[in-house]
């Protein structure tokens, strides 16, 4: 090499450079529009067609439902006025029949002197949900949500009031033995107690002692019976019930599926396949009839409560598996390091592997719920009166007889707002944990 | 290999007593029908410093994740602080809140802070109030010079600070055996010292330490026994200067031709 390059390869800057502007059809919508729209001479084609085709639904769409009829009181009447209007023959939606038979969406048969109750027990589950969802909820507010349970389910089946607290004091029996007598008798025993006492309680003790309480003080609301709801109610009820019971289920039976312990992983992985792998319908038609057979006869169980069980199991099987894969994608180094430590099992389990498993399976998860939720229409079929089933009673009436869109469009949307929520708090959950643990 | 220390080792409270603080004896394991640990004979007294060394796959670490029962041993026996480890679930967890760990990947807990990884055990294992617990983990972390990333989340910190703070985390559980498995080999070169620092000073407080390192300059300065392991069982220990000066076997020879050559 000669030295020819010194003079160009030796570089010392004199001034240093301004920063500038990029040029304008770089930045902005400019830049975007090209880039995403105008690409090319196929993308210029595609956007075209697209545009095309957003206009020839709305253009259909709009006017069917800006034009709508919102009073009048049958569905004759409602098509005089669109003729009267828009001239026979244009099509327009009735949505008169949603300001005409909305409560019956929502409440089912549900008396209307009581729609107070429902509406209540709505307002005060969202404050039973508000601390669990949200942390920058005061942490005091989560006895709302341990109390809601049963004062939500007093104020919808009415009755007396001492059989929800009777069902409470059963909780506070498992508690005092597990926190007074677990010192002393060990703490295998003392769980197993605390299982058994409170269902021979609940089973044997609870009913009598809530009737003879009643009995002395009544303190009761009138009762409704679970024939008479329908509706959003009962799509909310079974789903809100199926979410809450499924999740801690679920994952105890993940848990259960990763055990090293024989019978408990065997009976985990059983429970699992055997419930995933027959259809839902099943579940709520053997719910429904069989399980008549099988209960000793007299004893009254809800159709409702059936549903419930069957619901939360059938979903609890597939948090299971979603959970199984959080737990899975863990490394073995953070087990180590917890039992290092010298945590127990459910000390690792609950401050160390859960918060990180569930954080990493909260899509799955929220998407068993929005599953769930929406299969909450199925109970159609075994005769309770969910939104779907409400709508083909609406129709048997001779005012409302031919409705089908408007009721299937306000039901979509319903639905719509639900899980849209459900799945934006994920998305917001998600991005706050990523904030927080990086 | 990294020069160590930039100034002379304390050696003035590192003292072995004569009480054992872990005693194995004819221990062995096997995964499935492959022999790891083959009749290992070690007693460790309290004040040791022992360097385990030796080529991978020859068990060295299986051997000291055996100390604290994070690997079964199929016979003979372990005596950790006078309890003996069996499959009895109590024993292991007393013997674990009484031995610390650190591991080559670290392991803290990404989803809790600095702080919280440090007092987690403390406050759930040992049922040390959380304030007191607080201050016990600053003043390790200051011990381990990184009291100012206290409140910040381990993915945020360098590898070598990670390794600080997994020590420290340790250390709040007041063990009175450290385990240290490969705690350099994930590092950057230019933080494998100042993890190799904290572990120096550890040493000078005088606890028992147990270390699979390839850090031979640590093992020369620091430890008062090296043991050389191959094929799952221990070769040769002596003195860190007979060792290094003077090694007798031939794969002990060959080993330390092999790292010391260049």
């Amino acid at each position: 090499m000669s030295d020819t390059h010194a003079q160009t390869v030796a570089f010392v800057r004199d001034t240093m450079l301004d920063q500038k502007d990029p040029p304008l059809n770089q930045v902005g919508a400019v830049k975007w529009i090209r880039e995403n729209l105008f690409s090319g001479w196929l993308n210029i084609l595609l956007t075209l067609a697209s545009l095309w085709v957003v206009y020839a639904v709305l253009s259909h769409l709009l006017p069917w439902a800006l034009r709508g009829v919102w009073d009048a009181s049958n569905l004759t009447q409602c098509r005089e006025i669109i003729a009267e209007r828009y001239g026979a023959g244009t099509s327009a939606a009735c949505w008169a029949v949603l300001t005409e038979r909305w409560p019956q969406l929502i409440f089912g048969f549900y008396p209307k002197e009581l729609y107070w109750r429902p509406i209540l027990a709505f307002l005060i589950f969202l404050a039973a949900v508000a601390p669990v969802l949200f942390s920058a909820v005061p942490r005091k507010m989560l006895w709302v949500s341990a109390l809601a349970p049963f004062v939500l389910f007093w104020l919808i089946w009415g009755g007396s009031l001492w059989g929800p607290i009777a069902a409470i004091l059963g909780f506070v029996i498992g508690w005092a033995i597990l926190t007074f007598a677990a010192p002393k008798i060990g703490t295998l025993l003392a769980v197993i107690l605390a299982i058994v006492v409170p269902l021979f309680y609940w089973l044997v003790i609870c009913g009598p002692l809530s009737d003879a309480l009643a009995s002395v003080v009544p303190l009761s609301l009138r009762a409704v019976a679970t024939q008479k709801m329908g509706g959003f109610l009962l799509a909310t009820i079974i789903g809100v019930s199926g979410i809450v019971l499924s999740l801690p289920l679920g994952i105890l039976l993940a848990l259960g599926r990763q055990s090293d312990m024989f019978i408990i992983n065997k009976f985990s992985v059983a429970f699992i396949e055997i419930i995933r792998g027959v259809p839902l319908i099943v579940w709520l038609f053997t719910a429904s009839l069989l399980l008549n057979y099988f209960l000793p006869p007299g004893t009254n169980f809800d159709l409702m409560l059936r549903v419930i069980i069957m619901v939360t199991l059938f979903s609890a099987a597939y948090i299971a598996e979603v959970v199984r894969g959080g737990l899975a994608a863990l490394p073995k180094g953070q087990y180590e390091a917890a039992d290092a430590l010298g945590l127990d099992y459910w000390k690792s389990m609950r401050l160390v592997i859960l918060p990180q498993a569930l954080k990493i399976s909260i899509p799955g998860i929220v998407n068993t719920f929005i599953g769930l939720f929406k299969d909450t229409t199925l109970v159609v079929f075994i005769g309770l009166l969910d939104p779907i089933g409400l709508s083909s009673s609406i129709r048997a009436t001779t005012d409302w007889n031919g409705v089908y869109w408007e009721l299937f469009v306000f039901i979509g949307l319903c639905f719509f707002v639900f899980c849209f929520s459900m799945g934006r708090y994920s998305l917001f959950l998600e991005k706050k944990l990523r904030r927080e643990h990086r | 290999m990294s020069e160590l220390a930039t100034r002379e080792v304390d050696r003035s409270q590192m003292k072995v007593s004569d009480e054992v603080a872990i005693q194995i004896t004819k221990m062995n394991k096997w995964y499935g029908t492959f022999h790891v640990l083959r009749d290992i004979d070690l007693t460790v007294y309290r004040g040791e410093r022992i360097v385990i060394a030796g080529p991978s796959g020859s068990g060295k670490s299986t051997m000291i994740r055996c100390i604290n029962r994070l690997e079964e041993h199929q016979a003979g026996s372990i005596v950790v602080d006078g309890i003996e480890l069996s499959s009895d679930l109590k024993n292991i967890d007393k013997i674990r809140s009484e031995v610390g760990m650190c591991f080559q990947h670290f392991n803290l807990f990404p989803h809790l802070t600095i702080l919280e990884n440090c007092t987690l055990a403390p406050i759930w294992v040992r049922k040390i109030p959380k304030k007191q617990a607080e201050e016990t983990a600053m003043h390790f972390l200051e011990k381990v010079k990184i009291p100012e990333q206290a409140h910040k989340y381990p993915g945020q910190l360098s590898g070598g600070q990670q390794q600080r703070v997994a020590i420290a985390r340790s250390l709040c559980m007041k063990p009175r055996i450290m385990l240290f498995d490969e705690p350099t080999s994930a590092l950057d070169p230019e933080m494998i010292k100042e993890v190799l620092d904290t572990m120096v000073e550890l040493a000078e407080e005088g606890m028992t330490m147990l270390c699979v390192t390839h850090e031979m300059g640590f093992a020369r300065q620091v430890a008062n026994r090296v043991i050389f392991m191959d094929a799952g069982q221990i070769v040769e220990q002596n003195e860190p200067e007979e060792f290094f000066n003077n090694p007798r076997h031939e794969r002990t020879k060959l080993f330390l031709s092999q790292i010391l050559g260049h």
